[in-house]
């Protein structure tokens, strides 16, 4: 107990580089090696579908350098023009690396988008749910309830579906991307509203928001300045496991045929080629994607759920 | 509880109808019936009287109203594709999806719940980090590429199990089962394996979650210091805890093992209503759709309020004060 | 003295934490003779509830005991086996913890859990179990315990929930309970009471009492000895009477002199030049209704709304730089009351004047109120956004009322409110977890101050806070009281720093304001039944002889 009306010489605040080392979520990413590999794994894999088009040892979708004479080539195996394929080529002789490659980009790019989307409009409902109240909140959360009680997949296939039916045929293969973005992001705004109405309908009660309304700010300055980035941290963890949901619901899409179209296949869409061949003995058209599917969902999710660990601060010693 | 009930079971009534107002709109405004039904070849003058016999040019919520009683009394129209009523197309599949769905679901709940409980009370140990980590892997395997690889196990390589199909199945009335028969049963095994995966991760994760959240609360520290023993504080009170926010979702995860299997029966060729369903997606074939739609809504309302019935009975709090604030 | 029950020896208890290993009980040394009250008292991290944690054997991982010795009656029990430490708890050592609202397993009886407990530690059939249960709740001054014992926690209040610990925890006779914080959150009138059937309880049985608390009123009313602690360490033991009139130890000292007291001390508020002159502030009739949960089916039947009248008709004035203090219990509706005062909640009818302007009249009034009015809240953790640093916070109020235009003004400004509330300027930069909570509230004062307000409400400002801390906090607060002229309404439980701090006061009951009037004449003589109940329930440290 220092005299207590003597102003006493505080410390220099931090750097933010020092408050990023200093923070708890990077100790525990420092000492959680499995972590490390994860974000590792992730980043080379996105990395490779980003720059696909430059490092990419073949261009799979350009019918003139395509040897057709190549098709089944095993992975290092011979192939009948001479070339190398690391992977093996699949039956039409396309470069199985260099369409994992592409492929990923697909799968990425949808994922992404789509994640992006539901957060978006997630976290855009969720706030005004947990701000608002009301009947506005009963709507919304009702909404978010109903559709979450049905699987993610189903619902993106009945947009899927109407998308269909509602877009000229014509144009089917130009916007299906599109169609899967919307469909998948849609089937999973509702886990972003329902955490971010919790959060804010917490946030909403604390004193700091009360000492900017007694200020008379407007409410979408408290919510955005205020509550918003409060309710960020569990938005990341929903975001990252919504992000390897994404890729797998656009892979089984894609696998059930209704995703991407052919021309721009996406990893489910090589799974879906690669399952015809698994029974007559070309195991490699089928096993290269689905492994890296599996190792690009299986990293995501490793890095979500340190992520929930480390932010939640009940577990944090 | 009469009035609870009572509460829950309009609140169900509403969602019903909503559900069903998105499949009419689907029904009605996804593609032309009448091209569909009719054909692109049939004159424009005999579509017009095809339109006007159909109802289709009266007055929206007349076409509703007619859709919903059409639809009260099993009345789901045509299917575009089959040319047959979708009421029997659906019921003729159905018990192939409910056998595959029972099975899955029962097999996800007993794994599941056993497993979390055992991975929460014994969180440090080295068995329980190996069920974990295979669970992460889980959640990070689609469906489809654990059936596939079962297949290419079991059925490709060691040949022991079917690969596709129901196998043979017997007739109990209107009911084929799969059940009495060998190789109906063994047909149902991969399947069953590859659908429940997915939940038993699931629910194994939410039950472990909510039992370590009740063993870090302050009445279990005061059973403790009561003196009461391990086995007590975690079988009896944790148990029973943990138990109330796990029967909820649990129902609605047992739900969506019915729409889940859309995949699963694509990999297997099982003849049931999802790999109906996504053909029917492929088509376009709306009046299977719409009503696909509204056979799942149905079944989660009725879990849905089961699980709400449960949950009174299992919680004393509701028991007092039945209104459940913003849930 | 007799062979102590419990005879504790150079105690350690570490924490192995990621930064380093955290020493929470440093060498604690104490006996508890049979029959006796001891009370533990400290500040906030003191280590008085990890003492008992560590006793019964309750540490939260991943403390662990790293030396010392525990003695039960002679026989060392730290180092037992987890099973057989399990059979002493509830049997020979009992335990109340402070929150009764989740001590209670929500999902069984009263009853299942106190036969449970009952047969887990003597062997008597179902029957038999049941009529002692009946007994100790009857004890325990449970009115209709046969009834009684068939209902869930959720159907007691928190009072008669916390009665229903302090059954089970004597439920197997122990021969010593550890209550931890046993009332800290209870009401002051309710406080009173549970002390006592702990007090009757344990003397009827001659069991010992551990008395763990931060409230030194508490330990006055029942311990016979007192164990001051800080930072892990004991500071001095001592008969109750010894260590509040002749505290030894400098630590003791001051802590002592930080608690404020309910008695006058020192100089009456001065007196005031005109008896009931032209007031500042002016509440009149003020009444708030809140609809207790319609839902959307009642809204279709047009049911009649459930109301609550939280707040109902309350009237009073407070005259330019003095402090109306403001005294209730949980649920008399003086938060609410301050919330429509500051501008928060709208009154459901009643009006609240600052400088004769009405600030809930359109936006003329908002505008006014904006400027004039400022509030200052109860938790330090909650009322600064932790997610901004500390000089955007403060500056929060001078940019969106724009007292100032250039940045470095802002910025000149904030440092010198920060001068004003005795903390570096350097610390704008920094973010609120940085700091302790006493520092906290210096930066929520700061902020209420920034936009240069004339009224400042005050939403008990020094609940969450250590006494030491609250009594400079308190200081603060008067003196800016002094330099500015400030206005204050002071919002509290605690009739003691009311006393201290205010003027006038208005003690409020149910949303009804029961009393008001100068504080020293309501404090010594009481008029309304409430206001008597309240003040006889405060325990006043300087009544001890």
């Amino acid at each position: 107990m220092s005299d207590p009306m003597q102003i006493a010489p505080a410390t220099a605040p931090k750097t933010r580089w020092q408050r990023i080392v200093d923070s708890d979520i990077f100790f525990s990413y420092t000492r959680s090696p499995v972590t490390i590999i994860a974000s590792l794994v992730a980043l080379m894999l996105v990395l490779m579908a980003v720059l696909a088009p430059w490092i990419a040892p073949h261009t799979p979708f350009d019918p003139s350098t395509i040897e057709l004479m190549d098709g089944f080539t095993a992975p290092m195996g011979d192939s009948f023009s001479g070339k190398s394929y690391l992977f093996g080529t699949d039956d039409q002789g396309r470069d199985l690396l260099s369409t994992i490659m592409y492929g990923s980009r697909v799968s990425l790019f949808v994922g992404f988008s789509a994640t992006l989307f539901a957060m978006v409009l997630g976290i855009s409902l969720g706030l005004a749910a947990g701000y608002r109240g009301g009947m506005l909140d009963t709507v919304i959360m009702r909404i978010a309830d109903v559709q979450l009680s049905f699987p993610a997949i189903l619902i993106a296939l009945l947009i899927f579906g109407v998308a269909r039916g509602l877009i000229p045929p014509e144009r089917q293969e130009n916007t299906a991307i599109w169609v899967l973005i919307l469909a998948i992001g849609l089937s999973n705004w509702a886990q972003f509203a329902r955490t971010v109405r919790g959060t804010t309908m917490v946030e909403r009660q604390k004193d700091y928001v009360s000492a900017a309304r007694l200020l008379g700010r407007h409410p979408l300055a408290i919510v955005t300045r205020h509550v918003l980035p409060n309710v960020l941290g569990p938005v990341l963890v929903i975001a990252t496991i919504s992000l390897a949901l994404a890729i797998i619901e656009e892979a089984t899409l894609s696998f059930l045929g209704v995703g991407v179209p052919p021309t721009q296949p996406s990893l489910g869409t090589l799974i879906r080629i690669g399952q015809r061949f698994l029974f007559s003995g070309e195991w490699w058209i089928l096993a290269f994607p689905a492994f890296t599917l599996i190792l690009l969902a299986l990293s995501v999710n490793l890095l979500g759920d340190w992520l929930r660990d480390a932010l939640n601060p009940r577990l944090r010693k | 509880m009469f009035a609870f009930i009572l509460r829950r079971l309009l609140q169900s009534v509403v969602v019903m109808l909503v559900v069903a107002l998105i499949a009419f709109l689907i029904f009605r405004y996804v593609g032309d019936p009448i091209v569909s039904m009719a054909g692109v070849e049939t004159r424009i003058e005999d579509q017009e009287i095809m339109r006007d016999r159909l109802g289709l040019n009266d007055p929206f919520y007349a076409q509703f109203w007619t859709f919903l009683s059409n639809a009260v009394q099993g009345e789901f129209g045509i299917s575009y594709r089959l040319q047959q009523p979708v009421l029997r197309l659906i019921s003729e599949r159905l018990p192939a999806t409910l056998e595959l769905a029972f099975v899955s679901a029962t097999l996800a709940l007993v794994v599941g719940v056993l497993l979390g409980i055992f991975t929460a009370l014994r969180a440090r140990s080295l068995l329980s980090g190996a069920i974990m980590a295979v669970s992460l892997v889980g959640v990070s395997l689609p469906t489809f590429l654990i059936g596939i690889g079962l297949i290419y196990i079991f059925a490709v390589e060691l040949q022991w199990l079917p690969s596709f199909g129901r196998g043979e199945t017997v007739a109990i009335g209107p009911w084929r089962t799969g059940f009495l028969t060998d190789s109906g049963l063994k047909s149902l095994i991969l399947p069953a394996i590859t659908l429940s995966l997915f939940q038993m991760t699931l629910i194994m994760r939410l039950v472990r979650a909510e039992m370590l959240e009740v063993l870090r609360t302050d009445y279990i520290r005061f059973a403790r210091a009561r003196g009461l023993p391990e086995k007590v504080i975690n079988f009896r009170h944790a148990l029973k805890n943990t138990m109330v926010p796990v029967i909820t979702i649990t129902g609605l995860q047992l739900g969506s093992v019915i729409a889940f299997a859309i995949v699963t029966e694509t990999v297997f060729q099982w003849p049931g209503v999802g790999s109906l369903f996504i053909t029917s997606v492929q088509a376009v074939d709306v009046p299977v759709m719409a009503t696909y739609l509204m056979f799942i809504a149905f079944v989660f309302v009725v879990i849905n309020l089961i699980v709400d019935i449960l949950y009174y009975l299992v919680d004393p709090r509701l028991r007092v004060d039945s209104r459940r604030g913003g849930h | 003295m007799s062979a102590p029950i419990l005879s504790v020896r150079n105690l350690v208890v570490d924490f192995p934490l990621r930064r380093g290993n955290f020493r929470a009980l440093d060498g604690v040394s104490f006996d508890i003779a049979p029959g006796e009250v001891l009370g533990v008292v400290g500040e906030s991290g003191a280590g008085k509830s990890m003492t008992g944690s560590a006793v019964i054997g309750l540490l939260e991982p991943p403390g662990q005991i790293t030396s010392g010795e525990v003695h039960l009656t002679g026989q060392r029990i730290d180092t037992l086996p987890a099973a057989e430490l399990a059979r002493l708890r509830g049997k020979r050592i009992g335990m109340v913890m402070q929150d009764p609202l989740t001590s209670l397993n929500p999902l069984f009886t009263v009853g299942e859990q106190l036969i449970e407990t009952i047969r887990q530690h003597m062997p008597l059939s179902e029957d038999e179990a049941r009529a002692r249960a009946i007994s100790l709740l009857e004890e325990a001054g449970i009115p209709r315990a046969a009834e009684r014992i068939n209902a869930y926690p959720h159907q007691f209040s928190g009072g008669m929930r916390q009665r229903v610990v302090i059954a089970l925890a004597i439920a197997a006779d122990p021969e010593l309970v550890i209550a931890d914080e046993p009332t800290s959150a209870l009401d002051v009138s309710v406080q009173a009471q549970i002390i006592k059937v702990l007090k009757d309880l344990c003397q009827r049985r001659g069991t010992a009492i551990m008395l763990i608390t931060h409230d030194m009123g508490v330990i006055a009313q029942i311990a016979d000895r007192i164990m001051v602690m800080n930072a892990g360490k004991v500071v001095e033991t001592g008969t109750v009477a010894n260590i509040i009139k002749h505290p030894q130890e400098e630590y003791t000292i001051r802590l002592i002199a930080s608690i404020p007291t309910i008695s006058r001390t020192g100089d009456a508020p001065p007196a005031r030049e005109d008896q009931g002159g032209a007031s500042y502030v002016e509440v009149s009739h003020l009444v708030r209704d809140f609809d207790m949960g319609a839902t959307i089916v009642d809204r279709i039947l047009r049911r009649p709304a459930n109301l609550f009248r939280a707040v109902n008709d309350v009237s009073f004035r407070i005259r330019k730089g003095e402090t109306y203090g403001l005294v209730g219990e949980s649920g008399s509706g003086k938060s609410t009351c301050a919330r429509m005062i500051a501008g928060l909640i709208e009154p459901t009818s009643g009006s609240v004047k600052v400088a004769g302007q009405d600030v809930w009249a359109g936006s003329e009034g908002a505008r006014a109120r904006r400027r004039a009015v400022q509030m200052i809240f109860q938790d330090p953790y909650a009322s600064l956004n932790p997610r901004w640093r500390v000089g955007n916070i403060i500056a929060e109020p001078i940019r969106v009322l724009g007292l100032a235009q250039t940045a470095s003004e802002v910025e000149d400004r904030v440092a010198d409110l920060l001068r004003k509330v005795r903390l570096d300027p350097i610390v704008m930069r920094k973010f609120p977890h940085e700091f302790s909570g006493g520092q906290r509230q210096r930066i929520a004062i700061a902020r209420a101050l920034s936009s240069q307000p004339e009224f400042i409400v005050c939403d008990e400002p020094t609940s969450a806070l250590d006494v030491s801390v609250q009594a400079q906090v308190l200081d603060l607060m008067a003196e800016l009281q002094q330099e500015f002229g400030l206005t204050y309404l002071l919002i509290s439980h605690n009739l003691a720093v009311i006393r201290q701090m205010a003027t006038d006061v208005g003690v409020l009951h149910n949303g009804v304001l029961v009393e008001s009037g100068p504080v020293d004449a309501i404090f010594d003589h009481p008029q309304a039944e409430y206001t008597k109940v309240l003040l006889d329930a405060v325990p006043d440290l300087a009544a001890i002889d």
